[in-house]
């Protein structure tokens, strides 16, 4: 029997996973842009358990909405790695510190 | 005889191995090709554990809208952009154990926070599409276009300037590049490029008897 607490745990799981990726992949943006999806999609198992779960269909339109925003996050994201590429030649996330922030 | 509850969690679990499996190797493989592809079985695992929850329009969403459009164009990026390896990969080992205890303890509060023994009871009851009497599809889109109208058109209209926005980014000007302008060049007129000049046919000049010898042979 599927409980609420699978869902749940899996979205941890997968949450975590990213978050670790986000120390241990400090070089590489892409990685980066990569781990930001898989904590969305995270956050999407979650919403899509509760309204399964409590029987509410604003999760699941919720969760339209963040592949929405997503997609077009990802298309601008790599629109300026590509940017990026081409004037500096690195997609190192030390090196990148024209703005002295 | 194995019944139906028992049977959907042994997919549920089998479904959310390759899930993690599919996650670590994100963020562990070597080659960036190899982490994209990575991605994608996260994805569809992702999207049966979906179907699982009966939540089957945005599983095949999920399927079609970064599967075959988000994936496709990491992909491409990855496989445009020219990444050493060696450069990109230093300090990985350096950051491993701080990445893995950060992960672990914040998992560990997470499931402690959310009282993952309380959700517990909460068994997967009836679909509650099914109780409204109509299919997911149906369920979400009487939803989205009633009560959620405003967010989705909020939500095409961020489609939009993500699109301008990845275009302008990207778009390359060079100066001192000589292009072809396909309007002006049909805009143009013969009389434009020839100009025919009326001029009166010139006449050579008579032959004048050259002075000195010629005149005596």
């Amino acid at each position: 029997m599927i409980t609420l607490s699978h869902f749940i745990v899996l979205g941890a799981v997968l949450f975590c996973i990213a978050l670790a990726s986000l120390f241990i992949n400090r070089k590489n943006v892409i990685v980066l842009l990569m781990s930001i999806e898989l904590m969305l999609l995270a956050v999407n198992i979650n919403f899509v358990a509760f309204s399964r779960f409590l029987g509410d269909v604003a999760g699941q339109v919720f969760v339209f909405f963040i592949l929405t925003v997503a997609a077009a996050e990802t298309a601008i994201g790599l629109a300026i790695l590509v940017l990026l590429m081409r004037n500096r030649s690195t997609i190192n996330v030390a090196e990148i510190d024209s703005m002295k922030g | 005889m194995i019944d139906t509850n028992m049977f959907q969690l042994v997919c549920f679990y089998a479904f959310a191995a390759v899930t993690v499996v599919a996650a670590l190797g994100v963020i562990t493989l070597r080659n960036s090709v190899h982490a994209v592809l990575s991605l994608v079985l996260t994805f569809f695992s992702t999207a049966c554990i979906w179907l699982l929850a009966e939540a089957e329009f945005l599983a095949i969403a999920l399927i079609v809208v970064y599967v075959g459009a988000v994936m496709v164009l990491f992909l491409f990026v990855v496989m445009m952009l020219d990444i050493k390896q060696e450069q990109v990969r230093e300090g990985f080992i350096k950051y491993l154990p701080v990445g893995i205890i950060v992960a672990l303890i914040m998992l560990g509060e997470m499931l402690a926070l959310i009282g993952v023994r309380a959700m517990h009871q909460a068994v997967m009851g009836a679909d509650p599409a099914a109780a409204a009497g109509m299919s997911n599809t149906a369920w979400l889109g009487t939803a989205l276009y009633t009560q959620f109208l405003l967010p989705f058109e909020v939500a095409a209209l961020i489609l939009t300037v993500g699109v301008v926005a990845a275009v302008v980014l990207t778009l390359r000007q060079r100066t001192g590049v000589r292009h072809q302008q396909a309007s002006q060049q049909v805009r143009v007129n013969a009389r434009d490029r020839v100009r025919v000049v009326k001029m009166a046919a010139e006449v050579p000049a008579a032959p004048q008897p050259a002075p000195g010898k010629e005149t005596t042979p």
